[in-house]
């Protein structure tokens, strides 16, 4: 077993071949934050005292949900055989909305410990981010964790890891990150195994960007790997996809806290300051230069993030309005893939279009407002963005149903996902059947053990964005695990259902579905709203329409009785008070034409346990 | 079983001798004054009563049982004199609730209207109302009442239907409602009859039924209410452990449609959304009251009461109540001093109840804003807004008199 490194190598003159650059691929809750803490504890840098548990994860909602959003670089040393290395961990999202920020991390490193929860085997999650890593030509140590656990089947699952990166059983490193049992044998693997970063110190600075977080009182925060060249203090760099130049007015490591240095070298990992205040001006996958020197060219793997999914975000009292847009400029300064526009809805008043990278993060920007900036939101049912050509040759970007273009079209193209599935094999006809019915087409499948198989569809993504995620785990009781990831676009045979109170339109309730849906959409929306508007003085008629014929109708019947048939002395206070609420109630009325829809039955038509991928 | 409701309103606190502010004794006398005689006591509790009531074995402390309690009202009779002070009114009503009053002896019944005389005075053509369980009343008992005052008996008659009646846990028999209706008017008293429907198990033709029964009895008033499911009921248990099933609100709709054509067919007229009578002479005074914004002080356990803009109600419990008036101490268990905004909003939710609807000069421009509206909805009476510039309910609109009561309100 290896002692702990006595001195840490300073940093900006630490050799390239005393490096190890690391992440851990592993599934939500498969423990990869504790084993991050034992590093932590077991190479000194942080104190057992000032343990928190799962320091890494900083974030209110990531500690709760037991999810890292945001990686983090960690410099901890290690001294293997009587020499110190520096080793970096580099902390991946573990979310497959964040797949592209997740290549950037591996992408700045080495290696990876591939780190699979004993009792439960590898997820798809972590199968993808595998593949990724492989793609990368990092250096995969396979690791067991919770070996610990009762429900542990260390043979089993090592068979299955060694089966998938074509390694003996033997060499998957069995650990526990609660106990700390195996942590130092994983730690001399890391410096013995990885490979050290090669770059060229004599070049012009090259550094990529992983990861940018903004910090009330610094500013933006900058993660970065360097590859050739030299980064230092309070010299100008360049951010090459942008052409904006800065002064680094800090440059450091964090271990655990940041701690600046005299610069960054070849092969090192750590975070710039420059003062800029939005992430968007430091963008992931973009390569620092110095402005002086530029390099020739950028390294490669620069993306714009890309929203995918558009949902409308409006605030249930509508004087938050301005909240909510303070709101949103707030959390955009750290999120680059935010997107938002003003947005009206004759149903829910004043909101905006918000663009996301996929449902997860929907829900964690929705809960961050509410939260946060204690705001009651309502947001309608989430869709992808359609181009709709029409006859006459123009086409529209549809990011919302209700801009969906009149007259005739010629086509629409939908975003399409390729999408992994692993469950238990008994669960291969249920998935089958969902994916079917969801418009997947197979693309293979294989069996990872005997009982274990990964599927691979094309799916489109709208599909997935429809309550896809619950479906899935309620026909598998669970066992099923998904990743997908964009993969261009195809056309479909789509249309708008629209939904009509009374010969209104409600526009929060417009959908795009494929022709083949609308009728089920429409049936279920109708449904819906008949049990959840309460009657009223005369009746009145749900439709779903697709243009102007009719799908699917219900009917709710005029109200006949409304009235109080005892009210004596004793009954008059409460009958009063009764009044009282109903008048305060009448404030969260919204008038659809002429039907009162209370904006409990907005919320409950508009909600779809969909996309919670933080449940297991 | 009229007037208590088991569940009490929050309020603020009421003063220990039942104070009231000068300013709403300032137009004490200028409108009816009522008195209304809150009586315990049942039997045994039917499972859909929510109301102020024991059973005999519920009770059994010293002070609080059937044979004290006229002692104890009348203590609060002597409170409610000295609280109203010499101007004090005489009383032109008196209502005898329950609970089941007649639990009591005649005698004492007497005796409390007796105190109430002594106290404030009656005023000339009062009318003294009891109710009445069928089972508990007989010709001598009733002539007993009469001969002390009472003008008017209000028989809990429910249905005529056994296996509703069963279902509402009631246990007179049907056939002696006919005899009883008959002593009382012997008696020289007029009558009424309470009907329920909407009870679960009950069908439209055993409502028929009843109202038919009820009409062949030749009363001179008829109440008829919609069941209640109230929280805290053995019937609200059973509703929610599956065991019965409620009515929906069209099968009650249809259940008050065919009342109002029955009792009208047969005489009735309504004058308040639930009660019909068969002239203006035969309306309970006692209750027109409540709806006319009157005055009424509520003696006994849970009872209510209203003077002037003060409303408050009286501790619950018979033991509590008895000891707090035996000491000398108002029974107030606490009290609510009304804004002018929500006397507004009860003499219009009130108001519009009644035949002669609600005089539009009362309602705030708002309000008279939406008459049109509502009578283009067919809820309001057209001539009647028009000609008598009066919010008059149709026979629609007293079906959805709480939407008429929002919409004159503004909202």
């Amino acid at each position: 077993m290896s002692p702990m490194a006595t001195t840490a190598l300073p940093p900006a003159a630490t050799p390239p071949e005393l490096i190890r650059n690391f992440c851990i691929i592993a599934h939500i809750d498969h423990g990869k934050s504790t084993l991050a803490d034992r590093m932590l504890q077991i190479t000194g840098v942080v104190e057992e005292r000032a343990m928190r548990a799962q320091y890494l994860d900083r974030m209110d909602i990531e500690r709760e949900r037991g999810i890292t959003i945001k990686s983090q670089a960690v410099r901890m040393p290690w001294a293997a055989e009587g020499t110190t290395y520096c080793l970096n961990m580099i902390d991946t999202p573990g979310h497959v909305d964040f797949t592209y920020e997740v290549s950037r991390s591996l992408a700045a490193c080495e290696g990876a410990v591939l780190l699979v929860d004993a009792a439960q085997g590898i997820e798809a999650q972590t199968l993808a981010n595998l593949y990724l890593a492989m793609e990368n030509d990092l250096t995969i140590i396979p690791v067991l964790n919770k070996i610990d656990l009762p429900a542990a089947q260390p043979e089993k699952y090592a068979a299955e890891l060694a089966g998938l990166i074509g390694c003996d059983p033997e060499d998957v490193l069995r650990v526990s990150g609660k106990t700390g049992e195996g942590v130092e044998e994983l730690l001399d693997q890391i410096v013995g195994q990885l490979p050290a970063p090669e770059g060229d110190a004599d070049k012009p600075a090259r550094a990529m960007i992983f990861d940018s977080v903004y910090d009330t009182y610094r500013g933006v925060v900058t993660y970065v790997r360097v590859i050739d060249g030299q980064l230092s203090p309070r010299e100008k760099i360049a951010m090459m996809s942008t052409k904006a130049t800065h002064e680094l007015l800090e440059i450091g490591v964090i271990s655990p806290e940041p701690v600046p240095s005299k610069g960054l070298g070849v092969g090192e990992v750590g975070y710039l300051i420059t003062g800029v205040k939005d992430v968007r001006q430091s963008r992931v996958g973009d390569t620092v230069t110095n402005a002086a020197k530029p390099a020739g060219d950028a390294l490669g793997g620069y993306r714009d993030p890309k929203p995918m999914v558009f949902s409308g975000l409006y605030p249930i009292d509508g004087s938050d309005y301005p909240i909510l847009r303070d709101a949103l400029d707030r959390l955009k300064l750290n999120d680059a893939a935010l997107v938002y526009e003003p947005e009206t809805s004759a149903a829910l008043g004043f909101g905006f279009r918000v663009g996301f990278l996929g449902m997860l993060h929907l829900e964690i920007v929705r809960e961050r407002l509410e939260r946060e900036f204690n705001l009651d939101l309502i947001s309608t049912l989430p869709n992808v963005v359609y181009e709709v050509a029409l006859d006459d040759g123009r086409t529209h970007t549809v990011t919302n149903p209700s801009e969906f273009p009149e007259g005739k079209i010629a086509e629409i193209t939908e975003p399409v996902v390729r999408a992994t599935l692993l469950a238990p094999s008994e669960f291969v006809g249920a998935i089958m059947e969902l994916c079917q019915s969801r418009r997947g087409s197979l693309r293979g499948m294989d069996y990872l053990s005997e009982d274990r198989v990964e599927m691979r569809y094309t799916l489109p993504l709208a599909e997935i964005v429809f309550d896809f995620f619950d479906a899935l785990k309620s026909r598998t009781r669970g066992y099923a695990s998904l990743d997908y990831e964009p993969d261009g676009e195809q056309t479909a045979d789509l249309v708008k259902v629209d939904i009509l109170l009374q010969g209104d339109k409600v526009d929060a309730f417009s959908s795009i579905v494929h022709r083949d849906k609308a009728y089920a959409y429409g049936t279920l929306m109708a449904t819906k709203l008949k049990e959840l508007i309460p009657r009223q003085q005369f009746e009145v008629p749900i439709q779903a329409a697709i243009g102007a014929r009719v799908i699917a109708r219900e009917n709710i019947r005029a109200i006949r009785k409304d009235v109080l048939a005892k009210c004596y002395g004793g009954d008059i206070s409460r009958k009063r008070k009764l009044l009282e609420k109903q008048k305060e109630g009448k404030k969260r009325m919204k008038m659809v034409g002429s039907v009162e829809v209370p904006q409990e039955a907005f919320i409950a038509a508009l909600s779809q346990d969909s996309g919670s991928e933080k449940k297991k | 079983m009229e007037d208590v409701p088991s569940v009490l309103p929050d309020g603020e606190p009421a003063p220990r001798d039942g104070a009231l502010p000068s300013s709403a004794l300032t137009h004490l006398g200028e409108r009816p004054f009522g008195a209304y005689v809150h009586v315990p006591f049942c039997s045994v509790r039917c499972g859909y009563c929510d109301f102020n009531t024991y059973t005999l074995t519920e009770l059994g402390m010293p002070g609080a049982g059937v044979s004290s309690y006229a002692d104890a009202a009348l203590a609060e009779v002597a409170l409610a004199a000295d609280v109203l002070g010499p101007a004090r009114p005489p009383i032109d009503t008196v209502f005898v609730g329950g609970g089941t009053p007649t639990m009591l002896r005649s005698r004492d019944l007497v005796r409390i209207v007796d105190g109430l005389r002594d106290a404030f005075g009656l005023a000339e053509g009062v009318e003294i109302t009891t109710e009445a369980n069928p089972d508990s009343v007989t010709p001598d008992s009733l002539r007993e009442l009469a001969d002390g005052g009472f003008t008017r008996v209000s028989l809990g008659m429910q249905s005529a239907v056994p296996h509703v009646l069963r279902t509402l846990e009631r246990t007179h028999d049907p056939a002696n409602v006919g005899r009883v209706v008959e002593a009382v008017r012997a008696a020289g008293m007029q009558v009424s009859v309470d009907l329920i429907y909407g009870t679960p198990g009950e069908s439209l033709g055993d409502w028929r039924t009843s109202l038919e029964a009820a009409v062949a009895m030749e009363p001179d008033h008829i109440s008829a209410y919609a069941l209640v499911v109230e929280d805290g009921t053995k019937l609200a248990a059973q509703v929610r452990r599956g065991l019965v099933t409620m009515p929906d609100d069209d099968d009650e709709a249809d259940k008050y449609e065919l009342a109002d054509e029955m009792l009208s067919t047969a005489g009735f007229g309504w004058y308040e959304v639930s009660n019909w009578a068969t002239s203006p002479t035969t309306r309970c005074r006692h209750n027109e009251g409540y709806w006319a914004d009157g005055d009424w002080w509520g003696i006994g356990p849970g009872a209510h009461s209203h003077v002037g803009g003060v409303r408050w109600w009286n501790v619950k419990h018979p033991n509590a109540f008895a000891g707090r008036v035996n000491a000398g101490d108002s029974p107030a268990a606490g009290r609510e001093l009304l804004t002018e905004e929500q006397r507004y909003d009860e003499r219009v939710l009130l108001g519009v109840r009644l035949v002669e609807g609600l005089p539009l000069d009362l309602v705030r421009p708002d309000g008279r804003r939406a008459v049109a509206g509502l009578v283009a909805d067919g809820l309001l009476d057209g001539p009647s807004a028009v000609r008598d510039a009066r919010a008059v309910l149709t026979r629609r609109g007293r079906l959805l008199a709480d939407t008429v009561v929002r919409r004159l309100l503004g909202y």
